[in-house]
């Protein structure tokens, strides 16, 4: 497997956590490693496959109680009869384990944006989330990736999972990005040139000049979405900005204590394929139904004339501080299009907060939006914005499966906040810089 | 021996078994909307032994081990492609629910033919047209999951 590796000592950056966490010197691709985990993760869909398989493994006490993180952020508040016996088997899991890291609704966030607000995860970590979007974390520069309930379930028992130490593409970014461009747009941009199984198995590692000048909750986006390209995990390197944003978001939950661990790539690491992108040539960009990897600038896009039913702000990809100010700079003094309903849900508790303390909340509601505390909900057809047959979504969310919001014969177009707010206003998909 | 549904590419999770109906776990109940979204006459139609054969990256999406759980209380013998996404490769096994990759499988087998799978050799055998193709072998960590009984007996072995 190691054919394309010269340098045998040479590693990738998830390599090298990987190796690190296997108790190994030098790992190489398609090597079966165990390693030890500083997180597992589970939310209220997950998480009750994930009980009953511990209880299978043997029960008995989760390998750390301070490890394990449970955040019911799907179905809640508790959307049907089903949803809420879901969430209370979880609650009753965490409180016969003592689980430290367990968020009731009311404290818990979208879990994406709340485990890197809260400080749950840190640099240099390995981290399993019963998920997909776990392999968010990425942005912190740990390895993180999404996996089953019944891995979870192995994880809480052991504290070790089992990975196929994966290859790597490399993509090095260069300039900074233009008005209205972000680090959604970067991803989708991705996306649409390697494709939805573009970098399946593999780590994406980005690199570059440009990293710099992507926020941290942009470089969070990226990574989020590492997954639509069928990636194992996509992770930024520690730079200044994210040590500043881990010291600034520190673990207070009870008898923890989480120091960043850098890692960086071998300058001589092997790559299957590497990309240059220029952030300064990066367009507003879509992705049209019914896969991520469908993808137009907005020019292409605003040419069509895409009506729209209903604009979602918010999700683990864009329910950010930086996600909201973005919206909200758009959306304040104007309104939201007659027939168009535009739902805003800040990721976390915190960001809520921050928005009504900001006045956010109150441009958005004027305008007449609605702004709802966390919840994944309507990213994968749940609840609080489920759409009819025929209808059309523009969201910021992550996929645009055939049914994912709703009906199987309505269509969703992800974007950046910036573009979903823009025609949140228009009725149409729209350029933000032409309103 | 069972006979093949065909799919194309990418077939997500979210169309294996919709997010909609994720209020529950109960493997039976899942098996009842298994496919809904892009074949409503599957969860009706298909019978113990019956393999799903599909085109690449297949499970694509969420996490959800739902989908190879819907499809396993469903009846189906296997699942064949010649990629699968990656989370839903590892829930498969860890399940014991068999899926097989080979290209040439995939391509080749029309939907409705009769397929024989013998999983100790990775021999498909599509009984219509009389060819039979091999799976991929599977990385040796892998087999002896398999052997061990799935991850949950490899767990159970090592807290012992």
């Amino acid at each position: 497997m190691s054919s394309n590796n010269n340098n045998s000592h040479a590693m990738t950056m998830t390599q090298k956590i990987l190796a690190a966490h296997a108790g190994e010197d030098c790992v190489h691709p398609g090597q079966f490693v165990e390693a030890d985990l500083d997180v597992v993760l589970a939310n209220d869909i997950t998480g009750p496959i994930a009980v009953r398989e511990f209880a299978r493994m043997g029960g008995g006490a989760v390998y750390d109680k301070t490890k394990v993180v449970l955040t019911p952020d799907h179905f809640t508040p508790n959307k049907d009869i089903k949803a809420a016996e879901q969430c209370k088997e979880l609650r009753e899991f965490a409180r016969e384990q003592g689980i430290v890291n367990y968020y009731e609704v009311g404290q818990v966030g979208i879990e994406h944006a709340f485990l890197p607000e809260q400080g749950l995860v840190t640099a240099g970590d390995v981290v399993i989330g019963a998920d997909s979007h776990t392999c968010t974390y990425g942005a912190l520069g740990a390895f993180s990736t999404g996996v089953g309930s019944t891995d979870m379930a192995a994880g809480m028992a052991t504290g070790k999972a089992w990975f196929r130490v994966p290859t790597a593409l490399k993509f090095v970014l260069k300039g900074a990005p233009g008005p209205w461009v972000s680090g959604k747009d970067l991803i989708l941009h991705i996306i649409g040139r390697i494709g939805v199984d573009g970098a399946l198995y593999a780590s994406m590692e980005f690199c570059g000049d440009g990293v710099a000048s992507l926020t941290m909750d942009s470089r969070l986006a990226v990574s989020n979405m590492a997954i639509e390209a069928g990636a194992k995990n996509g992770i930024f390197p520690v730079d200044a900005a994210a040590l500043e944003y881990i010291a600034a978001h520190p673990c207070t939950a009870p008898g923890m204590k989480k120091e960043p661990r850098v890692f960086e790539a071998d300058p001589d690491a092997a790559y299957e394929a590497e990309y240059e992108i220029d952030l300064s040539a990066l367009r507003p960009t879509v992705s049209l139904p019914s896969l991520p990897d469908n993808t137009k600038t907005i020019d292409e896009v605003a040419k069509m004339g895409v009506r729209i039913d209903q604009s979602v702000i918010g999700s683990c990809t864009n329910g950010r501080m930086e996600d909201m100010e973005v919206a909200a700079s758009i959306i304040k003094g104007r309104k939201i299009a007659d027939g168009v309903r535009c739902i805003v849900i800040p990721g976390t508790q915190q960001i809520w907060l921050d928005c009504v303390k900001r006045g956010l909340a109150e441009a958005f509601v004027e305008a007449g939006c609605v702004f709802s505390t966390p919840t994944c909900g309507p990213c994968l057809g749940g609840y609080m914005g489920v759409l009819a047959e025929g209808e059309r979504a523009v969201s910021t969310t992550n996929r645009n499966f055939v049914g994912r919001m709703g009906h199987v014969r309505s269509e969703v177009y992800l974007a950046s906040p910036a573009v979903a707010a823009a025609s949140a206003v228009a009725g149409v998909l729209t350029d933000p810089a032409t309103l | 021996m069972g006979k093949a549904y065909k799919y194309g590419d990418n077939v997500d999770t979210d169309v294996i078994i919709p997010a909609r109906f994720l209020n529950t776990s109960d493997p039976a109940e899942l098996a009842k909307h298994a496919m809904e979204d892009i074949d409503a006459a599957f969860a009706s139609s298909v019978q113990p032994g019956d393999v799903i054969v599909a085109g690449s990256n297949f499970g694509s999406g969420s996490s959800r081990e739902h989908a190879p759980l819907a499809l396993k209380a469903a009846g189906l013998a296997a699942v064949i492609a010649p990629s699968f996404a990656r989370i839903f490769y590892r829930n498969a096994f860890n399940i014991g629910f068999p899926i097989l990759e080979s290209r040439e499988a995939a391509a080749a087998i029309e939907a409705g033919d009769e397929v024989r799978i013998d999983f100790k050799t990775g021999e498909i055998t599509d009984v219509t047209k009389g060819v039979t193709y091999h799976a991929e072998p599977l990385p040796a960590f892998m087999q002896g999951l398999i052997e061990t009984g799935g991850l949950v007996e490899y767990v159970k072995a090592k807290r012992r």
